[in-house]
C-alpha cells in the first residue's frame, strides 16, 4: 500500500526502528528530567553532558582499563551516580531556597564546561564504539531484518523506564519520594534523610543518563557534541509531555521518537524540526502538557 | 529571580559613569582602539540590555534570544547584501524581524511560567536554526558574506571603519535609552510589579499576558537592531549568531554585569566579549571558560557587578546616615 507513495516497505520499517531508538533515548533521558525536577525542582541542563559522559565511559574503559561493554554498562552508571552525588552535595545544594531558574543555569554552566573540555581534547568528530561480539549480527523478524543491537537498545531501555516507573509509582521507596515532593518538612519531621534522598534521587537521575550514554555508543559513535544536540529536543518532550507523571514522560518520549522516524519517512526536510511544531501545537491547544497537572 | 526596585533618578556617580563613558567611546577612534572590536562590543552590549529588560524586569528568563539576534543578522545582511537596501532601513528590517519572531515565540512561551518558559524558548530557537540551516537565502553552512555596509540615506558611505562606528554608536545609544525610558515608565512599573509578585498585578486587573507580551516583543525587536548592526560591522550573518550558544552568551553577560541594571548588561557584554577574544588568541576553549564563569555567578556572585556594587554604595550610604 506504500508503494503508491513511493515508499518501500524497507524504508519505512527501517525509519520505525530508527524512530524507536531515539525514542527510546528521549524516553530515557526524559525520564531522568522528570525524577530530577520532581524531587529537586532542578531543571538539569547537564543531562545531556551526563549521557555524553556516560559514552565517553564506556570508551575510557575498554581503552584505558581494557573493561568491555557488559562491564562499561555496570560500571560507568555507578561512576556516574558518584559524580551525580558529587554535584548535588557541592553544588546544587545551595541553590534549593533560591529561584529554581539558578538550577538550570547552573547546569547549563555545567554542561558548557563538560562539553568544551571533551571537544578541546576530542574535536567533534565522532570515536567509534562497537557493538558487543554477542550482541553483532543480524535479527530476522520475518516482515524486516534488525540488527541485533538495536533490538537490544529497545529492550533494555523499555526495561529500565518500566523499572523506574515500578519504583517510584508501586514501592514505599517511591511513596517516600512522592511524600518528598510534596512537602518535605513532614516527611522529614517523619524521621527520614530528605537531603540524602535528594542527594540520591539526582545521583539515580544521573546514572540513567550514563546507561543512556553507554547505550548510545554503539549506536551514535562517542561525540563530545551528542548531548547538547540531544537536550533541546528532550525539553521539548517534556514540555509535550508535562512533567506531572512519570509515564506521561516515557509514552511521550517513545511517540515523539516514532513520529519523528515516520517525518523522514514521509517528508524528511521537516524531520529536524517536527518535534518542535508539535509542542508549539501543543502549547496552543493545552498548555499544561499532555500529561501535566498544570503549575 | 531576587532583585530590587530601581529608581528612575540616577544618582550623581552613575551620571559621572554614563557621560564619561559616552565620551570615551566618541573619543575611542582617536585613540586608535581596534574599532571593529569596540563596535561587536555594543552590538551584543545592546543585545544583552535588551534581554535583560525581560530577564531583570518581567523576571522571565528567555533561552531563545539567539533566534532573533541571528534573524535580525539574516534579514538586514540580505537586505542590504540582496535588495540593496540603505543601512537605516536595513536595521529596521532586522528590527522588524526580531520582533516577528519575538511575537511568535513570545505568544507561545508565555502560555507557561518559569522553568517551562526557558524551555520553550530554548526548544523554539532550535526549531530557527534548524530552519536557518535549510532555508535557501541564508547561505547554509557558509552564511552571508560578504555583507556590503552600504550609504547612509544613500549619501554617506559607511566603508570605513570610523563612519561606520559613528553609525553603530548612535544606534547603541539610542538603543539603551529607549531601554531606559521603557524601564522607567508606567508601563515599566506594571512589569516590574508582574516581576515582583505576579497573581498581585492580576488581582490588580492588569491583563499580565499583554503585558509580558508587548515586553517580549520590545525586547526581541531591539535584538533584532544588535544583530542587524553586528551583520553589517562584521559583514557577515552566519549560523553562529543564532545557535543556542550566542543565547547562553547573552545569558552570562547579564547575570556577569548585574540583572536588572541599567549598565550592567553592557559591561557583561565587554567583559565577556574581551575575556573571549583574549582567550581565543591563547587557544583555551572559550565555552570552558563561559561555563565557568557561569558556575562561579550562580553560586556566589548572583548580583552581579554592578548589583554588588549598588548594594555595597546602598550599605555606606545607609551606614554613614
Amino acid at each position: 500500500m506504500f508503494e503508491a507513495l513511493g515508499i518501500s516497505p524497507n524504508q519505512l520499517y527501517g525509519q520505525l526502528v530508527l524512530g524507536l531508538i531515539n525514542g527510546s533515548f528521549y524516553a530515557l533521558l526524559s525520564l531522568g528530567l522528570a525524577v530530577i525536577f520532581g524531587l529537586l525542582n532542578v531543571i538539569n541542563f547537564a543531562h545531556g553532558a551526563l549521557y555524553m559522559l556516560g559514552a565517553f565511559g564506556a570508551y575510557f574503559a575498554l581503552t584505558l582499563f581494557g573493561i568491555n561493554y557488559w562491564g562499561a554498562l555496570i560500571l560507568v552508571p555507578l561512576g556516574m551516580a558518584c559524580i551525580g552525588a558529587c554535584i548535588e552535595r557541592t553544588m546544587l545544594r545551595r541553590l534549593y531556597q533560591l529561584d529554581h531558574l539558578y538550577g538550570l543555569l547552573l547546569t547549563f554552566g555545567l554542561a558548557l564546561i563538560l562539553e568544551g573540555v571533551f571537544r578541546h581534547y576530542y574535536g567533534a568528530s565522532g570515536i567509534p564504539y562497537s557493538a558487543p561480539k554477542e550482541l553483532q549480527g543480524p535479527l530476522n523478524l520475518g516482515f524486516m531484518v534488525l540488527p541485533l543491537y538495536r533490538a537490544w537498545v529497545i529492550l533494555v531501555s523499555l526495561a529500565l523506564c518500566f523499572v523506574t516507573w515500578f519504583l517510584i509509582e508501586r514501592t514505599r521507596l517511591g511513596a517516600v519520594l512522592r511524600a518528598s515532593t510534596e512537602n518535605p518538612t513532614l516527611v522529614q519531621a517523619f524521621g527520614i534523610n530528605v537531603p540524602l534522598l535528594l542527594t540520591l534521587t539526582y545521583a539515580g537521575g544521573v546514572a540513567l543518563a550514563g546507561i543512556a550514554g553507554v547505550l548510545a555508543a554503539p549506536i551514535y559513535q562517542v561525540n563530545p557534541a551528542m548531548g547538547s544536540n540531544l537536550i533541546i529536543v528532550i525539553f521539548a518532550v517534556v514540555v509535550v509531555g508535562g512533567m506531572g507523571s512519570i509515564m506521561g514522560a516515557i509514552i511521550t518520549g517513545y511517540a515523539l521518537g516514532i513520529l519523528e522516524g515516520l517525518t523522514k519517512v514521509f517528508y524528511p526536510p521537516a524531520s529536524a524540526i517536527v518535534i518542535f511544531a508539535v509542542m508549539a501545537i501543543v502549547l496552543m491547544v493545552r498548555p499544561a502538557g499532555l500529561f501535566g497537572r498544570g503549575e | 529571580m531576587n532583585m530590587k526596585i530601581t529608581t528612575s533618578h540616577m544618582s550623581v556617580p552613575v551620571k559621572i559613569a554614563v557621560f564619561s563613558s559616552i565620551a570615551i567611546l566618541v573619543a575611542a577612534p582617536f585613540l586608535k582602539i581596534y574599532p571593529i572590536f569596540l563596535m561587536s562590543i555594543m552590538c551584543f552590549a545592546l543585545f544583552a540590555a535588551a534581554f535583560n529588560l525581560l530577564l531583570g524586569y518581567v523576571g522571565l528568563l528567555s533561552f531563545g534570544h539567539a533566534a532573533f539576534f541571528g534573524g535580525g543578522a539574516y534579514i538586514a545582511g540580505y537586505a542590504t547584501k540582496t535588495w540593496g537596501f540603505t543601512p537605516e532601513i536595513s536595521i529596521i528590517l532586522g528590527g522588524l524581524a526580531g520582533a516577528f519572531l519575538g511575537a511568535a515565540m513570545g505568544y507561545l512561551a508565555i502560555q507557561r511560567k518559569g522553568i517551562y518558559f526557558s524551555m520553550i524558548t530554548l526548544a523554539l530557537s532550535q526549531m530557527v536554526f534548524f530552519i536557518a540551516v535549510q532555508a535557501p537565502f541564508t547561505g547554509g553552512e557558509d552564511g552571508l558574506q560578504p555583507i556590503p555596509r552600504g550609504k547612509l540615506l544613500g549619501v554617506i558611505s559607511l566603508e570605513s571603519n570610523n563612519a561606520i562606528y559613528f553609525f553603530v554608536l548612535t544606534v547603541f545609544i539610542m538603543g539603551i535609552f529607549a531601554l531606559w525610558r521603557v524601564v522607567n515608565s508606567p508601563f515599566g512599573q506594571v512589569l516590574k510589579a508582574i516581576r515582583e509578585h505576579e497573581p498581585r498585578a492580576i488581582s490588580l486587573g492588569y491583563d499580565v499576558h499583554r503585558y509580558k507580551l508587548i515586553a517580549f516583543v520590545i525586547s526581541a525587536s531591539l535584538t533584532g537592531v544588535a544583530g542587524g548592526l553586528k551583520a553589517l560591522v562584521t559583514q557577515i550573518a552566519s549560523l553562529t549568531d543564532i545557535t543556542w550558544q550566542t543565547s547562553g552568551e547573552v545569558i552570562l553577560m547579564t547575570i556577569l554585569g548585574g540583572i536588572g541594571t541599567t549598565l550592567g548588561p553592557i559591561l557583561g557584554a565587554g567583559l565577556v566579549k574581551s575575556l573571549e577574544d583574549h582567550l581565543a588568541s591563547i587557544g583555551f576553549p572559550v565555552p570552558v571558560l563561559i561555563g565557568i564563569i557561569f558556575v562561579a555567578c550562580v553560586l556566589v556572585f548572583r548580583h552581579g557587578i554592578i548589583g554588588e556594587l549598588e548594594h555595597f554604595l546602598n550599605k555606606r550610604r545607609s551606614a554613614k546616615s
